[in-house]
């Protein structure tokens, strides 16, 4: 199979849905004529002119109501917030409207949308460039929440967020758009909702998501270096989470790692770990171990930046101390 | 549409507004009884707004509302069964039950929608404008708004991209007086909010919002000049909350000569002065008739309904759950 890198296959998937259904519009900040911050709209403004993929002003909230109030009138928008730093910006959209209004309005309205954004660390992007933000909108009904870690995910994850009926928050990572790895060419979905097992293991379970995903990998290397088998996990949805996959592994290896880049306080491992506890305590044979960032603002410095998010080396010693 | 209402059109005006001033007094005297829920934002004295201005507008065209809507649900043609027993949390409501006064919504008339944050719809409209943009259709948004909303963040950042893009809207400002208990002057850096309209490239103007007439003109030019793909205007319709901010309001915080002049003014009172001599007292009668046996009915019906039951919190979380059931309006 052809390789592409991350960035190109999300385009990829703006593309072939543009061209494919002309309700899909593309608009955000420097999105159309610059082609994205990160590359990912390059070029869409030339093929699909400039109704459909525009460059807004630096204006979160009329982003986010601009695809809410289009998505309300049968369009499918593709927005984009450049930073899920700037997500805050647009969380009343998000919070009290977009979450909102469908259910509440007892299903009369549909709003199929995507609000793409990426966050992470990766780029010396400092602190309110670097966050992890996940968690803030996993919390709230309504709002389905997408991480895809590998390019064939991104495409695919990307695509059926597009189809779907519901907002839809997509969540890229800024250190992953440059990461290559096989595509299908043409029409390729990756159902909202279900895990993958990226690496079969009899030891202990890796879950984690986006580029943590990639660290667990490495972890499980490392692991298997000393004959632990570790699983890995890649949640690819955070919501709805797809509890049948995480539980079914827990089950098996009796031991488990979750792993978030988010901050490790109220943070979205706090949530794995509780379903873990609810679901497959009996089966635990350790506490399950929880992996985030750092409770502090993320730094500029390097040495900083790097010892405040996880990595393959702490994944790897969480595994190994629960295996006591 | 011409921007001067027929006698037709005034006559239904008058009907609607008085049903408007009966439905906020019942909700007022329900509330008094303990028969509501939570707080209700009465729109007495600013029903000349709400009325006039949906009366200005297509039925294809949206309205995007406030928390303070019941002149705007009523103007813009959601049946009256169903709008009374949503306020009042029934079944039978236009959603079900589950929105309550504030976030009243229905498709089917183009009211997309209700919403209990200040200033919330103002960008959710600009993205409707879009899609009529789009799509090529000539059709209009009418963005209801506060003099309070006038003053947050996301209305300017609405009404800046309607500006940039010439979208059409008509953003509505009902200048009430008060955001809450604050009245405007301490809110607002100016005191004629239609100014701002200069630094959104649109036409703004005042105009008095107790004055039906006046309110339909306005709107029915902004829309007209919307439909033309000309752009957005901002119309600040100059009214007084005669009520409090809900019925909550524990009061203590108005000038009562100021009140009382804008009794003197109250808007229902100033049309049917104007409508005496064309229509007569018994046909004013008559149409005063209508509209409380109608609301009597509505609110009669409201109050046997069952609320949903509780089992009903277990509807699935997402449309992709729910199959076909949600439609989406305009689609």
């Amino acid at each position: 199979m052809r390789e592409l890198r991350y960035a190109e296959a999300l385009r990829e998937a703006l593309q072939e849905e543009m061209r494919r259904d002309p309700a899909v519009l593309v608009f955000g900040e420097d999105v159309a004529a610059y082609g994205g911050v990160f590359k990912v709209t390059r070029d869409l403004l030339a093929e699909f002119g400039p109704a459909r993929v525009r460059d807004t002003p630096i204006a979160e909230q009329a982003i986010c109501g601009l695809a809410i109030g289009a998505a309300m009138m049968g369009l499918r928008p593709v927005a984009e917030i450049m930073y899920v730093d700037f997500l805050p910006l647009c969380l009343d959209q998000l919070v009290n409207q977009a979450s909102v209004l469908p259910w509440i309005w007892n299903g009369r309205v549909r709003l199929p949308f995507v609000l793409r954004t990426q966050g992470g660390v990766g780029a010396g992007a400092a602190a309110q460039h670097s966050k992890s933000l996940e968690a803030w909108v996993a919390h709230v009904p309504g709002l389905k929440v997408v991480m895809p870690a590998t390019p064939a995910d991104a495409k695919g994850l990307l695509t059926a967020a597009i189809r779907d009926p519901d907002p839809v928050v997509f969540i890229e990572h800024k250190a992953l758009y440059n990461t290559r790895g096989p595509v299908p060419e043409g029409e390729h979905l990756v159902p909202i909702g279900p895990a993958a097992v990226r690496r079969p293991g009899r030891d202990v379970t890796l879950v984690a998501s986006s580029r943590m995903v990639l660290e667990a990998l490495r972890a499980a290397e490392l692991l298997a270096a000393e004959g632990i088998e570790a699983e890995v996990i890649d949640l690819r949805t955070l919501r709805p989470l797809d509890v049948g996959t995480l539980v079914a592994s827990v089950r098996r290896t009796h031991r488990a790692v979750v792993v978030n880049e988010g901050w490790r306080f109220a943070g979205f491992g706090a949530e794995l770990a509780a379903t873990i506890a609810e679901e497959a305590f009996a089966w635990l044979d350790a506490p399950v171990q929880r992996l985030g960032a750092a409770d502090r603002p993320i730094p500029y410095a390097e040495p900083m930046e790097r010892a405040s998010i996880p990595d393959a080396a702490r994944i790897a010693a969480a595994a190994r101390s629960c295996l006591g | 549409m011409l921007n001067r209402p027929g006698l037709g059109e005034l006559r239904e005006m008058y009907r609607r507004m008085v049903l408007v001033r009966r439905l906020e007094e019942e909700l007022g005297r329900l509330h008094r009884e303990g028969r509501t829920r939570g707080p209700i934002h009465r729109c007495d004295g600013q029903e000349a707004v709400g009325i006039g201005a949906t009366a200005a507008l297509e039925r294809e065209d949206l309205v995007t509302s406030t928390h303070r809507g019941h002149a705007h649900h009523v103007g813009k043609g959601v049946p009256l069964g169903p709008l009374v027993a949503e306020i009042l949390g029934r079944a039978t409501g236009s959603c079900g039950g589950r929105a309550g006064h504030m976030l009243v919504a229905d498709p089917e008339v183009g009211l997309l929608g209700g919403c209990g944050i200040v200033g919330g719809m103002l960008p959710v409209a600009v993205g409707q404008a879009l899609a009529f943009q789009v799509r090529g259709e000539p059709r209009v948004v009418c963005a209801f708004l506060g003099d309070g909303a006038a003053q947050i963040g996301a209305a300017h950042e609405a009404m800046n991209l309607a500006g940039l893009w010439r979208l059409p809207v008509v953003f509505l400002i009902e200048a009430n007086g008060f955001g809450l208990t604050v009245p405007t002057a301490a809110q607002s850096a100016v005191n004629e909010l239609a100014i701002r309209a200069a630094g959104y490239a649109m036409p703004g103007r005042t105009v008095d919002g107790n004055d039906v007439r006046a309110v339909f003109a306005a709107v029915a030019e902004a829309a007209a000049r919307a439909r033309r793909a000309e752009g957005p205007s901002l119309i600040e319709a100059r009214t007084f909350r005669l009520e409090g901010f809900s019925t909550s309001d524990l009061g203590g915080y108005r000038d009562p000569a100021e009140l009382a002049a804008w009794r003197a003014r109250d808007p229902i009172a100033r049309l049917r002065g104007e409508l005496l001599p064309e229509l007569g007292e018994s046909a004013l009668l008559a149409l005063e008739g209508e509209a409380e046996r109608e609301l009597a009915r509505a609110l009669e019906a409201a109050l046997a309904a069952p609320p949903p039951p509780a089992e009903t919190l277990a509807a699935p979380e997402y449309a992709s759950e729910a199959g076909a059931r949600g439609e989406t309006a305009g689609a």
